[in-house]
């Protein structure tokens, strides 16, 4: 029972092939000053992060050249030790890369998950209309708006142990009978770092699913009323399959966005192994320890998994790219 | 206060370049020198009062551009400067553990720095910790050390001795903490330190390895140390702090969350820097006159001392300023007994120069600086100069070994064995 | 491999754990919800008790956003040992911190600054992903998913890793220093994010309007800026105010691509906040710079709110 808003115009019969054609020349000319532009801001950083990849550039040599190719070493290569031990090294050998990885995609997964429904619930809020409903959304906009850097240093000291009030809250709650070390603890770690990032990113979810629950007539759900359809119903074969496509976006950007996660945790969990992210390592690489051949590895390597991630989750999520396979 | 910048004088990067191989400034007359530092509030509002003699004594400007506090986004900031040869910035203040990582954007300071008599006025450590390869490539304008913070009013109170030994502090702090708390006092600590997994880290544990005679990570010649009895004592010792008498979170303190515990009365001991003993003092300080400080303690064993990891800010002169000299003029201005009391004497700053600590007017403004004159003598450096561009790496592989010992997630003489295989894959 | 199959494990039960949780708060709630919409029907005892549902989840909402604002308003007010001290209420109404951060003449500079290049980036995004997304979204050519992909690639790179590539372009195009080297590195996020939203909205619109236009001899720029963009104003407000707080709060090119202090942007400004020793962390004036440069936000939200509600509704179209 399905009703279909979304056909695509060139599904109807009869187009003329003049009508057409002029169509994809407009098109052209309306594609040409995004990809213009993107193209020449992204291609050259992207290429030379690549390219480093496969060469030993140091941070002090990376204008002026004078680094050399290396083929794959800065992904595998190995030495023998003075003893005559085997060593495995590069970012594929190093423990800590893998240790990353599994902290990345677990955070991802977390976040995401939680932001989704959260982000869902709150929308549906938003989307009823109540008296304040303006200063409602401005209200749940205030975690998104606030610069990571602060919103992740305030955090920082309300879940400290000694002078922090969420443990301040706990104990007087009752839930705990000691404060508790939220970023110091490899147990509570990511716990912590998850709380903060679904507190911050929910209303990013939220904003995106109200403009897409905004977008379905109102008049779908009146002449459900009208019929007399339950409402769980309706919302599993009305709101929830239009609200699909908007929801689907959101989610890719966000998992796109929670797979390179970099400054809440640089600032609130600085290092610490329970948390330690793929794009946080990338950042020690290049920026600190100035071993770009490595970092860019890592880099590169995080944009496989990025791109392996987002390709799974639209062959599985069967979003509609193209548009072709509109209903 | 006017430490507004002139924008008109920094020009686009890639025509200062361009600038600066045409030709370095013909004559020191008038022109302008841009600094570039970490804008730390006392240092930012006394700039232009600090270098109004040199500038009325040359006719030069100095324009500073101040950089957010966190060293770690400086200093990947500095080096793709640079790396770009960026002809924008003359002067750099850097950290005492740059110098080997960045030597060969800077200029040899040797000479100029002994016609000044820089050389021999400065304590020796702090000359060669900015020395690579016997070239200066920074002039030390100040100097930081830790000490062992300790309440007087609670040592008096429970009848101790200030501890000169780790195994003393240990007990001492256990002692006073349950004594406190049996009193009803149940936030008290004793030891609070950084155990964040971070470069403070690296200096809390190199105290630690070097007190207990474990030596100091890499040695100068470039032997990686590391993995000893000692050091694996030295961090056992510090493990058994954590839930005992330091709380559980010092493992995500760094030098703030440290003060914080202390300055609101709640524990016994604190190894922290010179500042927070000026904040220690302050107004709504509630330990405020109740503590002191002392010499960090020492370990046990062989060749056991008390070490402290010796920190403090340089001025380098990038090879790519447009206006070399007149930097390394302003350089040894900064560098100079005049600039290092002005410093003392308004920013509370350490000076590097022996002389200063006998100076009568500095030594009324701030008291306290007899005490780390004493604290300078077991000054260690960090292992920069031996291991140079790969040190951040080595200090992350270090703090991060630590760190997991202490959380108790290895064995620290397996964490120190894995440890020195991983510098000998980093230095090899 | 043992790895991996705990990994997997675990990660299966949470996403168990998660559909439960979806269904277990979700859907009760949007129950809630459209029975509380019913409110001009009559007071059944049901209505009321969904009625009081509704309201105490708005406030757990609206609570659980704020409280950390809140917070940060508290200590904002707060000096010295007082910010160690947890406390709910605010103990001293102190605007030192205010005052601190006000006066330096540099603040002010950079919350402009913020503004603009936070509108140019986002003004630069919408037109060029409105156009662009309308050849994606409604018209058929071959390779429209690829590009869609590759659009997207753009934004899979860490940030840091495109640094040093971005900091030559921009030496290079001689803009080192300048707004519009903050303005061309953001859209390296930003318009990969609009397009993608616009495509999606845009590709949702019923064909019948489109179809209409056309008829009437409307040309494609016609069809956009006249029969689109007023149904798509939910879509381009929320993804305009996301891409300008995107832009807002980007540090790290902000901090690499300026180096004039009255250049640099809010998050520059605010890192530059410092106690007066290396180790000290200013928290009383970080906490008042983050409020202020978090009400101008706020007003912008308040302005543009209607607008998120518009669409569809307003124009009356049928589905």
């Amino acid at each position: 029972m399905t009703t279909t808003i979304s056909a695509n115009p060139e599904r109807s019969r009869g187009r003329e092939t003049s009508l057409q054609s002029q169509r994809a020349r407009a098109a052209f000319w309306f594609l040409a000053p995004m990809l213009v532009m993107l193209f020449f801001v992204a291609a050259w950083p992207l290429f030379r992060s690549i390219m480093f990849s496969f060469t030993d550039a140091e941070a002090n040599d990376i204008f002026t050249g004078g680094s050399e190719w290396v083929g794959f070493d800065n992904y595998l290569s190995w030495r023998v030790r003075d003893d005559g031990s085997i060593r495995w090294r590069g970012v594929l050998a190093d423990a800590d890369w893998w240790n990353a990885v599994w902290n990345t995609i677990r955070f991802a997964f977390m976040s995401v998950a939680l932001e989704t429904v959260l982000g869902l619930l709150v929308a549906l809020v938003l989307n009823a209309e109540f008296k304040g409903r303006g200063l409602v959304r401005a209200a749940i906009l205030i975690p998104w708006a606030i610069p990571t850097i602060v919103s992740a240093r305030m955090w920082g000291w309300m879940l400290n142990d000694q002078f922090g009030i969420i443990n301040d809250m706990l104990l007087t709650v009752g839930f705990i009978d000691s404060p508790i070390a939220w970023t110091a603890r490899a147990d509570t770690a990511m716990i912590a770092v998850l709380m903060v990032d679904v507190w911050k990113t929910t209303p990013f979810m939220a904003l995106l699913i109200l403009a897409g629950l905004q977008m379905i007539p109102r008049d779908m759900y009146e002449s459900a009323k009208i019929d007399g359809i339950h409402p769980m119903k309706v919302f599993f074969r009305v709101t929830l399959p239009l609200l699909k496509p908007a929801l689907m976006v959101a989610v890719i950007f966000r998992v796109l966005d929670a797979l390179r996660i970099f400054d809440l945790i640089y600032v609130l969990t600085p290092q610490s192994e329970a948390t330690v992210t793929m794009s946080i390592l990338s950042y020690r690489e290049l920026q600190q320890f100035g071993d770009y051949g490595e970092g860019s590895a890592q880099s590169t390597l995080l944009f496989l998994i990025i791109a392996l991630f987002v390709l799974l989750y639209i062959w599985l999520g069967r979003v509609d790219l193209s548009g072709e396979r509109s209903k | 206060m006017n430490h507004k910048m002139k924008a008109a004088a920094l020009r686009v990067s890639a025509l200062a370049m361009a600038a600066a191989l045409v030709a370095p400034a013909a004559s020191a007359q008038g022109v302008e020198v841009t600094v570039v530092s970490g804008a730390v509030g006392a240092a930012v509002a006394n700039f232009d009062a600090l270098v109004a003699p040199w500038e009325e004594r040359t006719g030069n400007d100095a324009v500073l551009v101040p950089m957010p506090a966190s060293t770690t986004d400086q200093f990947g900031q500095y080096r793709l400067w640079l790396a770009a040869q960026n002809g924008d910035i003359d002067l750099y203040q850097t950290d005492v553990i740059w110098a080997p990582q960045l030597a060969e954007h800077f200029v040899d300071l040797t000479q100029v720095a002994t016609e000044a008599g820089l050389i021999e006025q400065n304590f020796p450590s702090i000359i060669e910790s900015q020395t690579v390869e016997g070239k200066l490539v920074a002039i030390p304008i100040f100097t930081d050390a830790p000490a062992l913070f300790y309440r007087t009013d609670l040592l008096e109170k429970h009848g101790r001795e200030v501890p000169t030994t780790w195994a003393e502090l240990q007990e001492t702090a256990q002692f006073i903490q349950d004594a406190e708390r049996a009193e009803g006092n149940g936030e008290m600590w004793g030891f609070v330190w950084q155990g964040n997994a971070y470069e403070g880290l690296t200096c809390d544990a190199l105290e630690w390895v070097k007190s207990f005679g474990g030596g100091q990570i890499v040695e100068p010649d470039g032997t990686i140390s590391i993995n000893n009895p000692q050091a694996v004592q030295a961090l056992e010792t510090a493990a058994g702090w954590v839930g005992t008498i330091s709380p559980e979170g010092v493992l995500a303190y760094q030098e703030e969350e440290s003060r914080g515990v202390w300055q609101t009365g709640n524990a016994v001991f604190m190894r922290n820097w010179p500042y927070a003993y000026l904040l220690g003092n302050g107004e709504d300080s509630a330990v405020a006159g109740s503590f002191d400080v002392a010499p960090l303690p020492m370990g046990e064993g062989e060749g056991a001392q008390s070490a402290a990891t010796l920190g403090g800010w340089n001025m380098a002169v990038s090879r790519y300023g447009d206006q070399q000299e007149a930097a390394i003029d302003l350089a040894l201005y900064l560098g100079s007994a005049e600039a290092q009391k002005q410093r003392a004497l308004n920013e509370g700053n350490l000076p590097t120069i022996q002389s200063l600590y006998e100076d009568a007017e500095i030594l009324e403004a701030n008291p306290y600086f007899a005490r780390w004159q004493e604290v300078f003598q077991t000054a260690v450096p960090r292992p920069s100069a031996p291991t140079q561009g790969d040190y951040n790496e080595v200090s992350t592989l270090f703090f991060t070994a630590v760190h997991s010992v202490l959380s108790g997630e290895e064995e620290a003489a397996d964490a120190l064995e894995d440890l020195e295989a991983d510098l000998e894959d980093v230095l090899e | 491999m043992i790895d991996l199959l705990t990994f997997l494990f675990w990660n299966l039960l949470y996403f168990a754990a998660f559909v439960g949780i979806t269904l277990a708060v979700v859907f009760p709630f949007y129950y809630a919800v459209l029975s509380s919409a019913d409110r001009s029907g009559e007071r059944t005892a049901s209505g009321v008790f969904w009625n009081i549902v509704f309201w105490i989840v708005v406030a757990l909402i609206v609570l659980i956003a704020i409280f950390p604002f809140y917070y940060a308003v508290l200590s904002s007010l707060e000096t010295g040992t007082q910010l160690f001290i947890p406390n709910y209420l605010p103990q001293s109404l102190n605007p030192a911190n205010y005052e601190a951060v006000l006066t330096r003449p540099s603040f002010v500079s950079s919350i402009v600054n913020s503004v603009f290049v936070a509108t140019v980036t986002v003004v630069a995004a919408l037109f060029l992903a409105v156009t662009a997304s309308y050849a994606l979204a409604r018209v058929r050519f071959r390779g429209r998913g690829l590009l869609l992909l590759t659009i997207l690639a753009v934004s899979m790179f860490p940030q840091i890793a495109v640094l040093s590539g971005l900091f030559e372009l921009v030496n290079w195009l001689g803009i080192y220093n300048t707004p519009w080297a903050l303005i061309l590195s953001y859209t390296i996020f930003t318009l990969p994010f609009t397009v993608w939203v616009l495509t999606t909205f845009m590709r949702d619109l019923p064909v019948e309007i489109e179809e209409a236009a056309i008829v009437d001899g409307a040309s494609p720029w016609v069809v956009i800026s006249k029969v689109f963009l007023p149904l798509l104003w939910p879509a381009l407000v929320t993804t305009g105010l996301l891409a300008f707080i995107g832009a807002w709060n980007e540090f790290l090119f902000a901090l690499t691509f300026t180096i004039t202090e009255t250049r640099r942007t809010v998050p520059v400004a605010i890192a530059l906040l410092s106690g007066a020793s290396q180790q000290e962390i200013p928290w009383g004036p970080i906490m008042a710079a983050s409020v202020i440069v978090t009400v101008p936000l706020i007003a912008l939200v308040l302005i543009f709110q209607r607008k998120i509600v518009a669409g569809l509704t307003a124009g009356g179209v049928k589905g």
